[in-house]
């Protein structure tokens, strides 16, 4: 029997307007998420492909030390170029706040919308337009800068598609600052009364520290991209050297941004863990002060410690040291979060569903991530792995070993609410296994082929540098992870064409208020405001109905249409 | 069902009140502004570093500024912030013909100040004073690369009489070449708050288009109200710019 | 010596272990005891991590534990503060033993041997005090000219300069790097204890060919390293031929062939006297396009090269030294 929750042959937000523009001019945040969702996707697999690039050309024998041309390096750069800007701009730093935060943010806070709908929607459109110039840029030009732009590389010595590259991704932090912006007047303004901030789920808290990093760090980016791109045009001289100006300032401005932005990438997907690790322990989260105050000190901290990224780049050696002592201070609320989420589990009642099995390993890969973060913020050891596959390794575990995992662990945790389907059958859980498997194999030898001495951003390596091994076992680990992910995006997509797996309301026992309105959601989320604004984490404040095949509250407002249809038949 | 059928007049589905609809706004332009403040912040920093680094230079330099142009400029602003503010208070009141003149006022301001900030520019270029990559700067490293035609008749180079400090001709290379920087932040920081001025009269204009269809009254100001604290914050930027840049001693 | 660099001769080690390059320089233990330090502390906080998670996951599995867990503690303030201060202090350590041998590694002593390395796209070239040079990078899966020579056992600091964008000498069997930034100069220092060859990486991204901005530093005795010295140094009673030849293997073939093939730019020998098809036209090439072409190399570029501009050399190369190509160019024409 199908759920009663479940609205997918009713009006819902989904099928309640139809068309090409019902979509591409609404002002429904749900919709905005969906359309961020696939957007973000599109433009993973297109990051993707050119990750792919990289490692075949890096396997040892698929490229000729000797006889590569210059024609062959240029491509190369250009391919590590795309696949850096890509995941970075247009799949990671959208991926939670800006696909899933859109979708759930208004929803957990029992809201409507966001506040500012038709913003939100000009959002989007501006990250549409900076992402089809971007990708335009980066597939017609040759862009072979990094992701970094440093100059003065990138203002005199490389093509004009630095150009509309830095132009394209000064659009697109406008975009995440709306999108920052809108969050953080929601959060503040659109929260039910009896919601007070110690009642919030820890998403939101996650979400409106990364918002805070958004709306403080973008614009300095911003202004500094512009810089370049005046720099280039005009020869304006600030970063020049041959003009008196400095390159290290841009460095500089470009991680007092760039920093910050790593906690917009893996701050909302701490967040997720957090509701994974208390919804399917089915305990309350431990330490939830601790963890929504680590948020709030990481979104702080990372804003001083940006000079970690420059310990050789020619600042001064007491400026190292402080930015080096203020690293660690990062370490510690990350270091909290982590025993906190595996606390959670003790004496809980731990079902190994899809989104629970992503959150396990995000344990794992953040665990190295977050270590051999350690190595970095440490001045002797930095000076060595600098600029080593170490650090490409490293950051792989954080940015994509934590955030990227905790988008997808979130996409499969909400998809029931989403598209009214529950994914968590064998094949999404083997697209989760070969994922993590994968991912390890690919970055677990770059660890040593880096503190063997192997340098980031090189074409080709000589047999006689001794790092084929190391190559070898990360492109081999590079296809299984590939197709780990496949596997994933497959499954979800196959949820569309098999019948049966209806998502009740409530298909994982969460108690949060996104859970309330049946799945999928009607077109103003909630028909009547929710019913229950209750401790976030009250596991007791639902139970399991097996007739729904998920969870109902336990004590019903009387009114509350998506319940009562159920409850009368059972007493 | 029962939330809709009682709705308030002129406040957006997703709220439930006039007060949270218009809280949310100036929550929201608040922080907008804050973003705004950090976006001049890099060149700020870059201001105050390469002051820092070197004094001299920026002490030499901003005797090629017109410090009366500049602080006529500030009156300008100072002005249009005047009547911008009364503005908001006769959106306020529903004096809507008050409120026509109060931004028409702003708006000639604004134009006002963009001239004057036009022939600043205009001196600039025809005496060479200009970042050091113009093909017409007078500061280059060498001073046989500065264009014949600028050494010829640009008297910051050649300091006829003595008006200026020194010539620039003459100075030590990588001094003059520190003066391009200069130039450049002037350049960078003027421009992109004329930038901010120039997007301020767009927005000015577009309320002047909506109080002329006499859209605003005391229930609904939230707009005047938003765009007038965009406009101070842009006055707020240039009475920084103003001494930082020209009045260096 | 201090108490750390006593615990870091636990880890020296002569040949390559599983993470590391064999140890070429006096401080390469000591950045290995930190490395091994923190490996170690980290390597036991995330087996503990993983463990629990394992054995919570398992102990506490649905299947055993139902639908409802038994009640347990939300929060606890004592183990709170605990693993928020007992990893603080492992931190605390780490960056002191990071500190203390940075302010160590960035400070060269006073009586080291300096040499000069200036970077440009795409190689190295090192400049001794007796006016000795020498240069290095890969063509054609080659490593060609002399690399670095440094003496067994002395202090020795690279001061590094560029002329054209940024780059970064690494040498990781010294487990020393620092970057090399246009418009200012930055230092390197290093005492070698081990003889041998080592390789250079740059590892600040450079352009096109980055990757083969690689050479090798060679480790000879003091005695050796004398002879080399000396070997090296020009001779004053060179022609311009020689010295333009010398000049062009350091400066221009890292993008110029002189046997015919194009490599970033085109080949130079037999040019001189012809007429070449530049951008807007043609001109011939003379002892004034050739110094037009070192000193402002935008000006006129040859067809088929507009996407590669040539960085300038315009306050690298003399007058003397550019007439002295010039020679040579031309000797390669008769």
């Amino acid at each position: 029997m199908a759920p009663t929750t479940n609205t997918l042959d009713r009006t819902n937000y989904l099928n309640a307007t139809k068309g090409f523009m019902s979509w591409f001019w609404t002002i429904d945040h749900k919709r905005l998420g969906l359309m961020y969702l696939w957007s973000v996707i599109t433009c993973f697999i297109l990051g993707g492909f050119f990750a792919m690039k990289i490692r075949l050309s890096l396997m040892p024998g698929a490229v000729d030390f000797a006889t590569q041309t210059a024609e062959q390096m240029n491509a190369y750069n250009n391919a590590f170029t795309v696949h850096g800007a890509v995941m970075i701009f247009l799949v990671i730093i959208p991926s939670i706040p800006a696909a899933l935060g859109n979708f759930v943010v208004p929803m957990m806070l029992g809201a409507k919308d966001v506040a500012f709908p038709r913003l939100n929607r000009f959002s989007y459109h501006l990250w549409l337009i900076g992402a089809l110039l971007f990708v335009a840029t980066l597939i017609i030009g040759n862009l072979d800068t990094g992701w970094t732009f440093y100059p003065p590389y990138s203002t005199g010595h490389t093509d004009p598609s630095v150009i509309t590259a830095v132009l394209a991704a000064f659009i697109l932090g406008f975009s995440s600052i709306f999108t920052g912006l809108n969050f953080i007047v929601t959060i503040h303004k659109m929260r039910p009364p009896e919601m007070t901030w110690f009642k919030m789920p820890l998403f939101l808290w996650a979400i409106y520290a990364t918002a805070v990093i958004q709306v403080l760090a973008t614009p300095v980016i911003g202004i500094s991209l512009l810089l370049i791109l005046v720099e280039k045009t005009m020869q304006i001289g600030i970063f020049t050297p041959e003009l008196g100006g400095d390159p290290v300032f841009f460095q500089h401005l470009f991680w007092f941004y760039s920093h910050p932005a790593v906690y917009i990438m893996v701050l909302p997907g701490m967040g997720i863990m957090s509701e994974l690790f208390a919804t399917f322990s089915r305990k309350p989260i431990f330490g939830y002060r601790s963890i929504a105050m680590s948020s709030i000190a990481i979104a702080i901290f990372s804003f001083i410690v940006w000079g970690h990224h420059m310990f050789i780049s020619g600042q001064s050696q007491l400026m190292s040291v402080i930015f080096s002592a203020l690293t660690f201070s990062v370490a510690v609320p990350s270091a909290i979060k982590v025993f906190n989420w595996i606390s959670t589990m003790y004496k809980g009642s731990i079902s190994f569903t899809t989104p629970m099995l992503y959150g396990m390993s995000i344990i794992w890969l953040f665990g190295i991530g977050g270590l051999t973060g350690l190595f970095l913020a440490t001045l002797g050891t930095d000076i060595v792995f600098h600029d080593t596959y170490f650090i490409v390794a490293h950051f792989h575990y954080v940015m994509v070993g934590s955030a990227l995992f905790g988008f997808i662990g979130g996409i499969h945790y909400w998809w029931p609410k989403m598209y009214g389907k529950v994914v968590d059958g064998p094949l999404a859980k083997l697209g989760c296994l070969l994922s993590f498997v994968g991912f390890n194999m690919t970055f677990l030898p770059q660890f040593v082929g880096g503190s063997k001495g192997m340098p980031r951003r090189y074409a080709a390596y000589g047999s006689e540098q001794g790092f084929d091994d190391w190559n070898y076992w990360s492109t081999m680990g590079a296809m299984v992870l590939c197709a780990g992910l496949f596997i994933a995006l497959f499954a979800l997509l196959r949820s569309f064409f098999v019948k049966g797996t209806l998502a009740p309301a409530n298909p994982w026992g969460g108690v949060t208020l996104e859970w309330q309105s049946p799945s999928p959601p009607p077109e103003h989320n909630f028909e009547i405001a929710p019913p229950v604004v209750g401790d976030p984490y009250d596991m007791s404040l639902v139970e399991y109905v097996s007739e729904e095949e998920g969870f109902l509250p336990v004590n019903p407002r009387s009114d509350d249409p998506c319940v009562a249809d159920v409850k009368p038949e059972e007493a | 069902m029962s939330a809709h059928d009682n709705h308030p007049e002129g406040v957006a589905h997703h709220f439930e009140s006039a007060s949270q609809q218009f809280d949310s706004g100036k929550l929201g332009i608040w922080t907008f502004l804050l973003t705004e403040v950090l976006f001049f912040s890099a060149l700020f920093v870059a201001y105050t570093m390469y002051r820092n680094n070197y004094p001299e230079v920026f002490q030499f330099a901003s005797q090629y500024l017109d410090t009366n142009l500049g602080a006529l400029n500030t009156l300008v602003l100072l002005l249009s912030s005047f009547t911008i503010a009364w503005g908001v208070r006769n959106a306020m009141l529903g004096e809507t013909k008050k409120l026509t003149i109060n931004l028409i006022i702003t708006l000639v301001c604004a134009a006002g100040f963009m001239m004057i900030k036009a022939e600043e520019y205009g001196h600039k270029f025809h005496e060479g004073t200009l970042w050091g990559g113009h093909e017409h700067s007078i500061f280059k490293l060498d001073a046989n690369d500065v264009d014949p035609h600028m050494a010829e008749h640009s008297l910051a180079f050649n300091n006829p009489d003595g008006e200026f400090t020194a010539a620039v001709k003459d100075l030590d290379p990588e001094f003059r070449q520190k003066l391009g920087i200069f130039f450049g932040i002037y350049f960078c920081l003027t421009g992109l708050h004329g930038i901010h001025v120039l997007i301020g009269m767009i927005l000015l204009s577009w309320l002047l288009i909506r109080n002329l269809r006499g859209e605003f009254g005391p229930k609904n100001f939230a707009a005047v109200d938003f765009i007038a604290l965009y406009w101070h914050l842009v006055d707020l930027i240039w009475i920084f710019l103003f001494p930082l840049l020209y009045l260096i001693s | 010596m201090n108490m750390y660099t006593l615990l870091s001769m636990m880890f020296q080690h002569q040949k390559e272990d599983f993470f590391f390059p064999s140890q070429a320089s006096e401080n390469a233990a000591t950045v290995d005891f930190i490395f091994y330090f923190i490996f170690y502390v980290s390597l036991f906080a995330f087996i503990t991590i993983i463990l629990a998670t394992a054995i919570f996951a398992w102990r506490y599995r649905r299947s055993k534990v139902g639908m409802t867990p038994e009640d347990s503690p939300h929060h606890s303030t004592t183990i709170e503060l605990v693993w928020s201060i007992v990893p603080s202090i492992f931190m605390v350590m780490m960056f002191w033993y990071g500190f203390e041998d940075y302010t160590e590694r960035r400070t060269a002593p006073s009586d080291s041997y300096e040499i000069q390395a200036k970077a440009s796209k795409w190689q190295w070239e090192f400049v001794y005090p007796n006016g000795a040079t020498s240069y290095g990078f890969v063509d054609a899966g080659e490593y060609l000219g002399k690399g670095l020579v440094v003496p067994f056992g002395k202090n020795v600091r690279i001061r590094l300069e560029s002329s054209d964008v940024l780059h970064s000498f690494s040498v990781p069997n010294f487990r020393v790097k620092m970057d090399v930034v246009p418009g200012r100069y930055t230092d390197v220092w290093f005492k070698a204890i081990k003889m041998g060859d080592f390789p250079i990486f740059c590892t600040e991204y450079c352009g096109t060919k980055h990757s083969r901005m690689l050479s090798t530093v060679h480790v000879v005795s003091e005695e050796d390293f004398a002879v080399w010295l000396k070997e090296n140094q020009e001779d004053p009673n060179a022609t311009p031929v020689d010295k333009g030849k010398r000049l062009f293997a350091a400066k221009c073939t890292a993008c110029h062939a002189v046997d015919g093939s194009v490599k970033i730019g085109p080949a130079l020998n037999g040019k001189y006297g012809t007429t070449e098809n530049i951008v807007g036209g043609t001109v011939m090439i003379d002892d004034n396009y050739i110094r037009k072409s070192i000193l402002n190399p935008k000006a006129d570029i040859v067809v088929g090269f507009e996407n590669v501009p040539m960085t300038s050399f315009a306050g690298q190369l003399s007058d003397d030294d550019i007439s002295n190509i010039t020679a040579y160019l031309k000797s390669l024409t008769e």
